[in-house]
């Protein structure tokens, strides 16, 4: 007997129709965290009142806030997106070209030079 | 043979946690590769998807271990500052970087990208375990959550290997050191 499952196989009858609004949430709340982590980095540089605001652990100064928030924000998203649209269907291609903007931003938005430009 | 304190958190932090997750990146982007690339490829055994599964999962672990580490234990060390009239500013790393013109940079533009884009891996990576754990072989059902997966993927080996890169090279500018000795091995003499 073959060890392979049918992708029908996999889904019990019983279970709900498999939808992409749980992945699609964890997709745009993941490009959101990465953007976020970019903003709170340039916002906690470029502000002193941030810059101190952002110093949770002081051996490691800012980058302990600017990280914290991200992540917390980043969780908080995908909780609040993953209840929207668990168990829909939702524009998945358009979701993950933003996610992807998002991303793409937060890896030029981190290199100094480009940082230091606002 | 011996090292420090600091020096051995480094090395784990590096070497052990780093360099792991930059070579598991790769396998497992290979994999995932393969099954999900167009024309789809062959379905995964179920022994292979519970095994990436455990592999993802431990690439996860990986990933929030190496950033972890390093904003928390070993960034302290290297953003330490000197005491006033300090003769040496060889276990103050950050400070000797910026002390001479021709090594400044590896501050300024390595570890100041270093120390952000690193926090990219631990959430894209976090996103690609959760979306394949929840959606496991359905997967091929979803092309665009498909693609996330693996672009997500793809972007954590690079910000991965930066981090990776300025992290080498910080080190090997002006190594985190210090501490308390550790004796691995004593040597003969000549």
């Amino acid at each position: 007997m073959s060890d392979r499952v049918s992708s029908d196989q996999a889904i019990s009858p019983n279970a709900r129709p498999m939808t992409n609004g749980a992945g699609a949430a964890a997709v745009l709340a993941a490009g959101i965290g990465s953007f976020l982590v970019a903003v709170f980095a340039i916002l906690a540089d470029q502000i002193a009142s941030i810059k101190s605001l952002m110093n949770f652990y002081k051996p490691t100064g800012p980058l302990s806030g600017v990280t914290t928030c991200a992540i917390v924000a980043w969780l908080v998203a995908w909780a609040l997106l993953h209840r929207r649209w668990n168990w829909r269907n939702v524009a998945a291609g358009r979701i993950t070209a933003a996610a992807f903007v998002l991303l793409f931003l937060a890896l030029l938005l981190t290199f100094p030079p480009i940082a230091d430009l606002f | 043979m011996e090292i420090t304190v600091r020096g051995f958190w480094t090395m784990i932090h590096g070497m052990g946690f780093g360099a792991l997750y930059l070579m598991a990146c790769s396998g497992a982007l290979v994999e995932l590769f393969l099954h999900y690339r167009k024309p789809l490829g062959p379905e995964i055994l179920i022994e292979n998807e519970k095994f990436l599964g455990i592999y993802l999962t431990v690439m996860t672990a990986l990933a929030w271990l190496t950033v972890l580490t390093g904003a928390y234990i070993i960034y302290p060390w290297y953003r330490a500052t000197p005491p006033p009239g300090a003769a040496s500013l060889a276990t103050f790393p950050q400070r000797l970087l910026m002390s001479s013109p021709s090594t400044i940079a590896w501050h300024s533009i390595g570890m100041e990208w270093k120390e952000h884009v690193a926090w990219l891996v631990p959430i894209s990576i976090t996103m690609a375990t959760a979306v394949f754990l929840r959606y496991r072989r359905n997967l091929t059902q979803q092309p665009e959550l498909r693609a996330a997966v693996l672009g997500f993927m793809g972007i954590s080996l690079l910000a991965a290997g930066i981090a990776g890169f300025f992290g080498a090279m910080l080190n090997k500018n002006a190594p985190v050191q210090g501490g308390t000795t550790i004796h691995i091995v004593r040597g003969e003499q000549p």
